[in-house]
């Protein structure tokens, strides 16, 4: 299975926080489109594979984990 | 090194006496300058004032940003002490939402490393920040200022 995670305003877009999809070997932009049926990327999106930032044309594997997020507004001031 | 994250409100000042005490005594002897950078929230005013802040992340990659963060920082810079801590969760204007903090020998080396630190976090740590506000509206901060690093 490859677990898919969603966070802060994508996952309240989406309604969900994690989904998990049938495992095949593919890239992280095929998960985006199986995991939204299909929804354009929004822009400035963000991804990342098993805890480390990824491109949309990363390899995702049997057991990955893969997040997408919007830009991060950490730190303060 | 003391790195890593608070769930809740936090003082930023016993941490950093924290990591000075545990340098050793020659260690900070060899410690000629320091920089600390508290970040708290700020509550704005007027309508658009926020009375709450939530602080979200990505567990696991959060703790491993940080980390790396703070390696990246005493591999460019001879550092002897780093303290990186960033809030999690509930926070409310005045509280701490994130304090970095270098010791070196050399005051050159505290600035900048100092600097790297906080920007590194603002761009690459996974946090995400919600506002909430007087007037009971909600909003996701929306990006950063550009990095300076």
């Amino acid at each position: 299975m490859i677990t898919v995670r969603f966070f802060a305003g994508l996952r309240e877009q989406l309604g969900r926080d994690t989904l998990e999809l049938p495992a095949t070997d593919t890239c992280v932009r095929e998960v985006w489109e199986r995991a939204t049926d299909g929804m354009p990327m929004p822009t400035h999106l963000l991804a990342s594979v098993n805890l480390e930032y990824a491109d949309f044309d990363a390899p995702v594997a049997d057991g990955d984990e893969v997040a997408f997020f919007p830009p991060v507004t950490g730190g303060a001031a | 090194m003391i790195v890593g994250l608070r769930e809740a409100a936090f003082e930023p000042w016993p941490l950093l006496a924290e990591a000075a005490q545990t340098m050793g005594a020659d260690e900070r002897a060899g410690c000629g300058a320091s920089d600390v950078f508290v970040g708290t929230m700020r509550a704005g005013t007027g309508s658009t004032r926020i009375v709450r802040l939530q602080l979200e992340h990505y567990p696991g990659m959060t703790e491993r940003t940080l980390a790396r963060i703070a390696a990246d920082t005493c591999a460019r810079w001879p550092i002897r002490q780093l303290v990186l801590v960033h809030r999690v969760g509930e926070a409310l204007p005045g509280e701490t939402l994130i304090v970095a903090a270098v010791w070196s020998a050399h005051r050159d080396a505290v600035f900048a490393a100092c600097r790297h630190l906080v920007e590194a976090v603002k761009h690459q740590a996974p946090f995400w920040k919600r506002e909430f506000r007087a007037d009971g509206t909600a909003a996701w901060v929306a990006a950063n200022t550009p990095a300076r690093m």
